[in-house]
């Protein structure tokens, strides 16, 4: 699998993703700096974490306008997969990748921590190491990941199974006093991470790449990455 | 520029002020100071050279009260690359690799302007790293508010807290440890020290001193404001009602722009462009200039004119004296200009030659082409201020008798509530609220996080990509009401507590920088604290082995005459080769021995059970034995390495059976325990005593490490085993851990939800 790991002014996990994907792949993917309006085909891009010009205007907005983005969007078209994490979901939806918006944690601060997760569905190529309903532990590090999308987006997004992720008890449990409390920041319906229509495009807020190692995180997170491999390879 | 116009007199700028006394006094500089000012200059100096003189004699830059003392300290080892007097300090440890990590307070600023003040200070200190040439891979911070009940501490939690994740997240530098305390002593003057870590190639590390006549002088990062005009000069001086008049003087931070600059920089730092770079800090373009010079034994000129300004109208004096943030002086290698110019164009940044390297020694500056000062640099340096200020040691208390101090009570209802007060007090209830707002796990590389150990410890990257198996273990310590009771042996117990704090985690602890923090240092009894404070420092980190590298210090930390609790802050940094041998905190399975390592007293003067639960703050503090610290811990240090040791945690605040709910809150699982029968303490004493060198050890190979330990001669003695899901010293305490962590975790969050 040869992937491209897209570089902002201000992106700051580039080299964790990167680092993921060497461990699972044995190589070191093309780190492609904002500016090139055009990169080597890869079978994967990945929009990383981190504060795209400093989120000053709106999280990813600035981004989204970037020269690469029109490539990137471009090649999402094409069907090239696109993974979009933290910072990048939120330059994903901006660039209307995925559906939704990205709001203000309800409690207004930033969160680190580990979370527990849902997987929703294993039909896609980021998921199909996972089986349906499995809870894995991988953490947060946001101040904006409060996902919104309005009711007939949300019953689209429902009804063509284009929810990825659920913040969720580590039990399982997305509904009721506990599915709130594992909810970190206020998300709708719990909602972690979307596809786009065709599953081809996966924002989520979490970081998988931050759990690839048992004595750093856990290791919850690798299997997205192997399956990605097996799926592109 | 040439030599001649070197020799012209300055030009006065238009409406330029006659220097008056008042003006003189204004700058904080005393009356006699200003007559060495005079003897120097051979002439009246101008505002601009004022302003120079005002800055780089502020006890903020040049250490006028604390020197005599800082060279008490010692600061050698065969691994110590780089001691105090740079930007940070550098140990080697190992394979190539060096640290290179200071602390550094911003407590004035903070004060004043809780988020920017703190955001700054994590952005300073992370320059202060990066200036030589390393990728930080670690922050810490040590904080500390007034009274929880003060009207404004809340407001100054909140906003320091939020400063300090707001720029350490938008760096992607983890923050991945630190302790924060509450005190009425700190109400008027609050404590933020914060510490980077780095990694460095141990022979690609940078220095200020300036080399090579003629060589340009660069200035690149972010514009020049009006920001923070004269910070170093207000951080110089006791606080009074007037000091939030002083928020003009207060930086504001860009992390977007550190983030790029540090890439940048390290970009350029890849190449073999750099002479030398210092990063604009306290006193901005002024210091850094004058340091790389005098650093070099050259001169300089400054084309003021050509610095990046960020508004119109702005004059030499604010130039010189501006602290905006995010910006670097560097020397360049004559023709690497073209390339150094189009790293930092990419990464959107000013990048402008300002001026270049003399052999004159002086410091001349120019503004559209007049000289507007010329400073003879040697004497500036030379002849700064260095005063022996007079001390008075503070006596140590009477020692406390243990046996007079009443126990929580009689019943096992009244141990219950003893162990919940303690692990719910503002100084022992969890941080969650606080580090969950910090990034502290970008990097991938955070193996014990906040919580989960007595030290952080993180992976070391090797550069440019990937990463070793060794391990850094980063802690930051001090217990401000020993120092306060008396400061040699708090100044001792700062150090052994830093140094078990890494020990505990299997880490070898390497070296030390000291954040002082202290009020008005011409109080004679002030300057005692400092005094005691260093003598005991000093003794400890001989006897541990443990230099100090780097350091700062932050006086006059008073207002309106009622000055802060003494605070050396220690912050230390350890190595431990292979991570997977690194131990946490957390007791994660049951079945396990529980092990105490150390003597016990049950010494209760100055402890936490005394203040909390009986509401007086009296004693000596407990004694250090810095022989026995080196055995116990030495100790300690090898059953980890033999694999022995499941969880370890130091005993410190709170005593025995604090350290020991910590663990099991860590990690989940319970605890059945009881006093050894024949050791004669009080159980309260033996329980909640913070006698020193000592240590809790789980272990699955209990009567293997009683055994090393008889044989050691360390004292060691089995108090009972893990499991199950309560709390239970046999005959006094009985509590669900689900029932402790509640008080524990709850007390920070409910305090900051509550609306006034």
């Amino acid at each position: 699998m040869k992937a491209a790991v897209l570089v902002f002014p201000g992106s700051n996990r580039e080299g964790d993703v990167a680092q993921a994907i060497e461990l699972v792949t044995g190589r070191r993917p093309q780190m492609v700096w904002h500016g090139d309006g055009d990169f080597e085909k890869t079978d994967l891009i990945v929009l990383p974490g981190g504060f795209s010009y400093g989120d000053y205007l709106r999280c990813g907005a600035m981004a989204a306008q970037s020269p690469v983005m029109a490539e990137v969007k471009k090649r999402a078209a094409q069907g090239v997969p696109v993974l979009a994490i933290c910072n990048g979901f939120q330059i994903a939806a901006e660039a209307g990748l995925v559906p939704g918006v990205l709001m203000r944690n309800e409690n207004l601060k930033f969160v680190c921590g580990d979370v527990h997760l849902k997987i929703e569905t294993s039909q896609s190529l980021f998921t199909n190491r996972y089986q349906a309903g499995q809870v894995i532990k991988v953490p947060v590090a946001h101040a904006e990941g409060n996902y919104f999308a309005d009711a007939d987006t949300l019953k689209r997004l429902e009804d063509r199974g284009q929810v990825a992720f659920r913040y969720c008890a580590p039990d399982g449990t997305v509904d009721g006093p506990l599915g709130q409390e594992a909810n970190p920041n206020g998300s709708i319906r719990n909602i972690a991470g979307v596809f786009n229509e065709t599953k081809t495009v996966m924002g989520l807020m979490p970081h998988p790449e931050n759990a690839v190692e048992p004595l750093f995180g856990g290791c919850d997170g690798k299997a997205l990455f192997e399956g990605l491999v097996e799926a592109l390879s | 520029m040439t030599i001649a116009a070197e020799k012209n007199p300055p030009v006065k700028l238009p409406n330029e002020p006659q220097i008056t006394p008042q003006v003189v006094a204004e700058h904080g500089l005393a009356p006699d100071e200003y007559e060495r000012l005079l003897k120097i200059m051979g002439r009246e100096p101008t505002m601009v050279e004022l302003g120079i003189f005002s800055a780089m004699w502020s006890e903020h830059c040049s250490y006028k009260s604390s020197k005599v003392w800082l060279k008490k300290l010692p600061t050698r080892a065969p691994w110590v690359i780089q001691g105090p007097g740079e930007n940070a300090g550098v140990i080697d440890i190992g394979d190539g690799q060096a640290a290179i990590f200071k602390m550094e307070s911003h407590n004035h600023p903070s004060y004043i302007e809780p988020y920017q003040g703190a955001a700054t200070g994590v952005g300073g200190i992370l320059r202060d790293v990066f200036t030589m040439g390393a990728r930080p891979i670690a922050n810490i911070n040590a904080l500390r508010f007034g009274d929880p009940a003060h009207p404004k501490t809340r407001h100054l939690v909140s906003g320091v807290v939020a400063g300090i994740g707001g720029y350490g997240n938008c760096m992607g530098i983890p923050t991945v440890g630190g302790e924060t305390n509450f005190h009425a002593a700190y109400n008027g003057n609050i404590l933020v020290n914060a510490m980077t870590v780095g990694v460095a190639a141990s022979d690609r590390i940078f220095y200020a001193a300036a080399a090579g006549v003629g060589n340009p002088l660069v200035y690149v990062g972010s514009r020049t404001g009006r920001d923070g005009i004269h910070g170093a000069t207000m951080a110089s001086t006791e606080f009074n009602e007037d000091s939030e008049e002083k928020r003009p003087t207060v930086q504001v931070g860009d992390p977007f722009v550190e983030k790029l600059l540090l890439e940048a920089c390290l970009e350029l730092m890849a190449t073999d462009a750099i002479v030398a770079i210092q990063d604009m800090g306290a006193a901005g373009l002024t210091s850094s200039s004058f340091e790389m010079a005098a650093k070099g034994g050259l001169g300089v000129v400054v084309e003021l004119d050509k610095v990046p300004m960020r508004e119109t109208g702005m004059n030499p004096y604010e130039l010189m004296l501006s602290e905006s943030q995010e910006r670097m002086l560097i020397v360049l290698k004559p023709g690497r200009e073209e390339l150094a110019r189009r790293i930092f164009e990419k990464w959107e940044l000013d990048f402008a030659v300002i001026g270049h390297l003399t052999d004159t020694e002086r410091m001349v500056l120019t503004w559209h082409g007049d000289v507007v000062a010329n400073i003879p640099i040697p004497p500036l340096v030379t002849e700064a201020p260095v005063y022996e200020r007079p001390w008075t040691l503070t006596e140590l208390p009477p020692v406390l008798d243990a046996g007079k101090v009443p126990a929580p009570g009689s019943s096992m209802a009244d141990w219950n509530a003893s162990l919940i007060k303690l692990m719910s007090c503002p100084d022992l209830a969890s941080k969650a609220w606080i580090w969950r707002q910090y990034d502290h796990l970008i990097m991938g590389n955070t193996s014990i996080r906040p919580q989960e150990g007595d030290a952080a410890l993180v992976r070391v990257p090797k550069a440019p990509t990937g990463t070793s198996h060794k391990g850094l273990a980063i802690t930051s310590d001090c217990t401000p009401r020993y120092v306060q009771a008396h400061p040699e042996t708090g100044g001792r117990q700062a150090v052994a507590e830093a140094w078990r704090n890494i020990t505990a985690t299997g880490a070898l602890p390497l070296a030390v920088t000291d954040n002082m923090n202290f009020g008005n240092p011409q109080k004679p009894e002030i300057m005692g604290q400092f005094a005691g404070a260093i003598m005991g420092m000093a003794e400890a980190c001989t006897a541990l082995e443990f230099p100090v590298v780097s350091g700062n210090v932050s006086l006059y930390n008073e207002t309106e005459g009622r000055p802060i609790l003494p605070t050396p802050t220690i912050g230390a940094v350890g190595v431990i080769e292979d991570i997977t041998h690194a131990v946490g905190s957390r007791l994660t399975q049951g079945g396990l021995a529980i092990i105490l390592i150390g003597e016990t007293e049950g010494w209760l003067g100055q402890s936490l059970y005394l203040r909390e639960l009986h509401g007086r703050e009296e004693g000596a503090p407990p004694p250090v034995d810095l022989a026995v610290e080196r055995r116990n811990g030495n100790f300690v240090r090898r059953q980890i390495w033999a694999g022995r040791v499941d969880a370890c945690h130091d005993l410190s605040d709170g005593g025995l059976l604090v350290a020991l709910t910590e663990m099991c809150l860590a990690g989940g699982t319970g605890v059945t325990i009881r006093q050894p029968a024949g050791t004669g303490i009080p159980s309260h004493a033996f329980f909640y005593g913070e006698d020193q060198a000592r240590y809790l050890i789980a272990s699955g190979s209990g009567d293997d490490i009683l055994e090393a330990a008889r044989r050691a001669g360390v004292p060691a003695v089995l108090l009972g085993y893990s499991g199950g899901a309560s709390l239970t010293v046999e005959g006094l305490v009985s509590l669900p851990l689900a029932e402790i962590r509640q008080a524990h975790e709850g007390w920070l969050p409910a305090y900051m939800d509550t609306v006034e």
